[in-house]
């Protein structure tokens, strides 16, 4: 389960930026049948975060409507350098996580 | 054979045409009982928030969805619903300080062709309401 985050080559600071991001996740709708007819239990990604040294930026709570392989962007801008980190919440308790550093100029 | 072409096209834009002049009336359902919760007893004003998506989508199982709202007041909020899905969510974004901008780039489910109606909240606690006509030619539902 990789997660890909694309940040602009520069930023600048206080000025705005967008943040691009990309999960690998079937995200698993609760809708569809297997073969032998069986419900196929939902499981997807039901929350994102964005933190930069430990503010929220943005949350999103997620529902099945996401296609798989969730792909999610967002605008920031930031004063000061720092971490930026990237969560993902699953329906079975685990978390994908994604740390990147901004240093704006 | 130049008659059928011309008696085809005709039958064609007939039916296509009503189609593409107006959106698609919105269908009762849950989503707007997520969107009174939402809203609290104020009523939205239209405009303001801008909900893009391409003007026919191949393919429901992926439909790129772009909501962004225009104006100077900050965003706090914006919850984003459906018409078409077995499930009326799509996706409730809280924004925070650092959110320069409320725009937000997503790919999404479409079950049939469908609404998608949003709505944003100001910081002063404004509503403002968006929707987009969401076509597709195959649906996402068993993708």
């Amino acid at each position: 389960m990789a997660a890909r985050i694309r940040l602009p080559a520069q930023i600048r600071r206080g000025e705005p930026f967008e943040v691009r991001t990309l999960v690998e996740h079937v995200m698993e709708t609760g809708q569809r049948h297997d073969e032998q007819g069986r419900a196929i239990p939902r499981r997807i990604l039901n929350k994102f975060e964005a933190r930069f040294n430990g503010q929220a930026v943005i949350t999103m709570d997620l529902a099945p409507a996401i296609a798989a392989n969730p792909y999610l962007t967002f605008v920031m801008a930031v004063n000061e350098p720092g971490t930026l980190d990237f969560i993902w919440f699953d329906d079975d308790g685990s978390t994908i996580t994604a740390r990147e550093r901004v240093t704006p100029t | 054979m130049a008659l059928n072409r011309r008696v085809l096209i005709q039958a064609t834009a007939a039916t296509l045409l009503p189609a593409l002049a107006g959106a698609q009336p919105l269908r009762p359902g849950a989503h707007q009982v997520l969107l009174a919760r939402f809203a609290n007893g104020r009523t939205p004003q239209a405009g303001r928030l801008r909900i893009r998506v391409p003007e026919i989508a191949d393919n429901g199982a992926s439909v790129p969805l772009t909501l962004s709202v225009d104006g100077p007041d900050r965003i706090t909020r914006v919850l984003l619903v459906n018409d078409g899905n077995p499930n009326p969510e799509v996706m409730a974004i809280e924004f925070g300080p650092l959110a320069a901008r409320a725009e937000v780039s997503t790919r999404i489910r479409a079950a049939q062709s469908m609404n998608v109606i949003g709505y944003a909240e100001t910081a002063s606690g404004q509503l403002f309401m968006g929707r987009a006509d969401v076509r597709v030619t195959i649906g996402g539902c068993g993708t």
